[in-house]
């Protein structure tokens, strides 16, 4: 089956500085694939860069192909009918990720309008229907509130329906429970997955919670410096993580039950983009790093079925694991 | 249990606040009767989401406002009266960490200097003595004299949290509040602070308040957990007991909302309903709106944190000595 | 709703007394109007005849009383200069002064919003440096400056207007241009900054990401939010339609009630003074109260009556 979305050698540079540096990313229709890395990493970067939504002084290179059809450097027109309609993308803080002045029925019907033939009585329709499909109580009446007059798990309901109006393929949903508390962040979890389930939409779930990641994908990539390091069916990637970088994410969490051990933090910090260090990016932090590490940027090769791994030292790191694991 | 450092008892506060510019104020129930015991040397985990007062909880223990109701105790003393001499020594003795390491540092002031600043202000030693103090504390928190003469804008996350704790170790305090210490961190700079954390508190024998909505993190460092909601403990016991076992149908559903790799989210307990409001907490038991599990006595009857067994204490109508609440139980395994 | 209004009205009137009781103790304390008007060679006896007859032997606190006793019966005086009303002789030189300050409102509206707007979508190109240039220099140069660089270039070297008068449009023409070029660049500036603001924010990437087209985007997502903070520097020179040409008019010999307020100042002629300078607290009270008024109606966040949760 032909890939929905392909994303090639896809790199962006803000001002002379790479902060993606050659991202490749395959997304099957339905899927629902995992993007994890900390602040800076190039998760959101990349979906952001794929739909043309980066500012202008953005650099961006490479190819991002929606049905085998080119989209990157696309015109504006065409483009516009890609976002929304074929893929729809979700953000983190939903407080200011709708318009304060405009209340929820225009912003929801704008969308209907671009990418639905609706008219008259059948956008409101539409509109109610979606926001009661999101779980916003007495809809008919909160069409015409504004959004501070929610709290914030409903502005992520609404920003949800939105992004469901125009039937897309994907939905991106970028951090969307990171600024919500706990319970809510449940609920918006739920909702995401009985939506997908429904409408059979892909989609791609970018968090720096790899928890939150483990449990609503099928795939998860984990993303280190502008690329992408490791890639693997969900339960693979936590029981057996590969990279060094993974691995160090994995046995930074702190665990909910069984016994308290002590952290295995990673040491040092994220690189700076403007001094990125030669060869692998994680060399300078990594504990298995040996000297030719610093000569070449290794490549996500494959390691298993369906799973890559961008590290030289992947074999001695699987040894690492499992001697730790034999303890 | 060893001899306790901070003792509150039964504390409440809360705020007039208006709603909307052109609303009448209203009354919100911040803190609620709050009692807490924490020993010397030991970490107390305060959970709760937004809106739960463990913030203001926080505050009121270290004495930067003052309860409406009952009161807190410091090792074995009542709190001084503020601007009092025995109120500057008894707070030299208690510092806090928040959040936003940026925001609580002065841009404008090379790191090292706003790590001596306190032993200036208590004339700590000699000159040449605070120099080496701040030395001795910024190897304390793994950081270089490098470091010290940089500017918080010149360091990362991570540093400048560092930077906070160094100087709140500055006036060798015996506690700690610690509200959301690491939730503006990533998760690997996160492990490192947690680390670190720990064992500045077993070098130092520091005594920790440890504010946060991350359960694991909470679990990683406390000894005990209270768990708030809406003002008031709903329940309390040990750590690890506590997160394996919830008794509170709330706990239950923090616990349940927290993902974790390898589980899928089918056994999931969802809380239906908006996210608690201080302004309009419900009667009876705050929680019973979103509880799965309410029953009719839960919406007049406000139940009263008690000992159900071990060192575990409920407030719940539904939690007897020898069960937990279970309506949420079978859910669970459903 | 009422109260928040109530609150806002009393604030006025209270502003307008300060005002009106600064201004009135100033002119008391800078100098005897007796001897301005009728000269330091005047006999004593007409000099304390004067005085009587204006009420200036009075003690201060009478005066203050007296004065805003007739302000309440809407008794705003007389001239000293020539026993007129003061308020006739204000209320005469406002056309001349509207005749200016109006366009110039009007040029540096439709001049600085566009400026601003169209430097904010075109950040860092050739116009967006030009629009801050002009913008700073609009900020730095005082308008007598601006006033005599337009006289020497167009009435002193081509020779193509009038540099002073009020005989033709012709007359108007460099007055409304110094009047208007340095506030289009105020407001230019001001609007670029708020339309980057806007621009920054997460709901116009939200926008974008709808497929809402840019055109779009910029009209109906992010004009409205800017306008928010435009209005407040337009309120600003709405109130300054009446006084703001106090430089221009006296720079071209222009009619009108700023240069009033400099002859009647000059010769401490008390009442006048005080009705311009109670006209000019209105007039920016009022546009304070407007700007309030159109914050309600643009921002829905300031319309809220506690149905938020």
């Amino acid at each position: 089956m032909p890939p929905l979305v392909s994303i090639e050698g896809l790199s962006v540079a803000f001002n002379g500085v790479p902060v993606l540096r050659g991202v490749d990313l395959k997304l099957q229709k339905g899927e629902a694939l995992g993007l994890v890395g900390e602040s800076g990493s190039g998760k959101s970067v990349t979906w952001l860069a794929a739909l043309g939504l980066l500012p202008r002084h953005a650099r961006v290179s490479g190819s991002v192909r929606l049905d085998g059809g080119e989209i990157l450097g696309a015109g504006e027109a065409e483009l516009d009918q890609v976002r929304g309609g074929r893929v729809a993308m979700i953000f983190q803080d939903p407080a200011s990720a709708l318009n304060p002045v405009l209340t929820i029925r225009k912003q929801l019907c704008e969308t209907l309008a671009l990418h639905r033939d609706l008219s008259g009585a059948a956008v409101k329709a539409e509109a109610l229907r979606l926001l009661d499909l999101v779980g916003i109580p007495d809809a008919a009446r909160r069409l015409s509130a504004y959004p501070h007059e929610f709290s914030g798990g409903q502005v992520q309901r609404i920003m949800i329906a939105m992004a469901l109006a125009g039937n897309p393929d994907l939905l991106i949903a970028d951090e969307p429970t990171t600024a919500l508390d706990a319970t809510i962040q449940a609920q918006i979890l739920e909702l995401l997955w009985s939506i997908r389930r429904e409408m059979g939409m892909a989609m791609v779930l970018i968090s720096h919670d790899l928890g939150v990641v483990a449990e609503n994908c099928d795939r998860v990539a984990v993303m280190y410096a502008g690329r992408i390091v490791e890639e693997a069916p969900s339960n693979q990637l936590f029981a057996d993580p590969v990279h060094p970088y993974a691995q160090g994410l994995i046995g930074a969490l702190p665990p909910l039950d069984g016994p308290r051990r002590r952290l295995t933090a990673i040491a040092g910090t994220v690189p700076d983009p403007a001094s990125m260090p030669g060869g692998c990016a994680f060399a300078p932090r990594c504990a298995l790093a040996a000297e030719p590490c610093g000569h070449a940027a290794p490549s996500l090769a494959p390691i298993a079925d369906s799973r890559t791994v961008a590290c030289i030292r992947a074999e001695a790191s699987r040894r690492a694991l499992l001697g730790m694991a034999a303890e | 249990m060893s001899v306790p450092l901070v003792e509150v008892a039964a504390i409440s506060r809360s705020y007039a606040m208006r709603s909307g510019m052109f609303g009448r104020s209203t009354a919100v129930h911040a803190v609620d009767g709050v009692s807490l015991t924490i020993p010397k040397g030991e970490t107390l985990g305060l959970v709760g989401e937004s809106g739960s007062g463990k913030s203001t909880t926080g505050r009121i223990v270290l004495g930067l406002e003052p309860p409406d109701r009952g009161a807190v105790r410091f090792d074995e003393k009542p709190m001084a009266a503020p601007g009092t001499a025995a109120w500057r020594a008894q707070r030299a003795r208690m510092q806090m960490i928040f959040q936003d390491p940026l925001g609580a540092l002065d841009r404008r002031l090379p790191v090292a200097a706003q790590i001596r600043e306190p032993l200036d202000i208590h004339g700590v030693g000699t000159p040449a003595e605070r120099e080496e103090r701040v030395r001795e504390l910024l190897r304390a928190v793994e950081l270089t004299p490098a470091h010290g003469a940089r500017y918080p804008g010149a360091l990362s996350g991570g540093q400048r949290q560092r930077i906070v704790l160094a100087r709140a170790l500055a006036t060798k305090p015996d506690f700690l509040v610690c509200d959301e210490p690491v939730s503006a961190l990533d998760v690997s700079i996160q492990a490192q602070v947690v680390n670190l954390l720990a064992d500045l508190q077993a070098q130092l024998s520091l005594t920790l308040l440890f504010i946060s909505h991350d359960l694991r993190v909470v679990r990683q460092i406390s000894s005990v957990v209270a768990v708030m909601y809406l003002g008031r403990i709903v329940e309390l016991g040990s750590a690890d007991d506590l997160f394996a076992r919830p008794e509170h149908p709330y706990t239950q559903a923090l616990v349940s909302a927290s993902p974790a790799p390898g589980r899928r989210s089918a056994g999931r307990i969802v809380l239906s309903g908006d996210p608690p409001n201080p302004a309009a907490r419900p009667k009876g038991c705050a929680f019973h709106p979103r509880c799965p599990c309410a029953i009719a006595r839960c919406a007049t009857e406000t139940p009263i944190l008690s000992a159900v067994g071990g060192d575990r204490q409920v407030a719940c109508h539904l939690v007897t000595g020898s069960k937990p609440a279970t309506k949420a139980a079978t859910r669970d395994a459903a | 709703m009422g109260r928040y209004f109530a609150i806002r009205i009393g604030r006025a009137a209270l502003t307008i007394v300060l005002v009106v009781t600064f201004a009135f103790v100033v002119l008391r304390l800078s100098g005897d109007p007796s001897l301005m008007i009728l000269g330091p060679e005047a006999p004593p006896e007409v000099l304390a005849a004067f005085r009587k007859a204006w009420g200036l032997d009075d003690p201060i606190w009478f005066q203050y009383l007296d004065y805003f006793g007739a302000i309440a019966k809407g008794e705003l005086g007389r001239s000293m200069r020539d026993g007129r009303p003061a308020i006739e002789l204000v209320l005469e030189r406002i056309p001349a002064t509207l005749a200016l300050t109006l366009p110039a409102f009007a040029f540096k509206v439709a001049l600085g919003i566009p400026a601003g707007i169209y430097a904010a979508l075109h950040r860092g190109s050739a116009i967006d440096r030009a629009v801050m240039m002009a913008a700073v220099a609009g900020f730095t140069v005082p308008s007598f400056v601006l006033a005599l660089l337009l006289v020497l270039v167009f009435a002193v070297q081509l020779g193509w207007l009038p540099s002073g008068g009020q005989d033709s449009w012709r007359h108007a023409i460099l007055p409304i241009a110094t009047l208007s070029l340095g506030g289009a660049a105020v407001l230019a500036r001001f609007t670029r900054s708020a339309m980057l603001e806007v621009l920054g924010q997460p709901y116009i990437r939200t926008a974008s990401a709808k497929g809402v087209p840019w055109r779009k985007v910029v009209t109906s997502h992010a004009l409205p939010n800017a306008a928010i903070p435009t209005v407040t520097i337009l309120g600003f020179m709405v109130g300054t339609l009446i006084a703001g040409a106090v430089v221009v008019e006296s720079v071209f010999s222009w009619p009108g009630v700023g240069r009033l307020l400099v002859v009647a100042v000059a010769n401490r002629d008390l009442a006048v003074v005080q009705c311009i300078l109670l006209l000019v607290a209105l007039t920016m009270v009022t546009s304070n109260l407007i700007v309030d008024f159109l914050y309600g109606f643009l921002d829905p966040r300031l319309r809220m009556k506690g149905a938020h949760a």
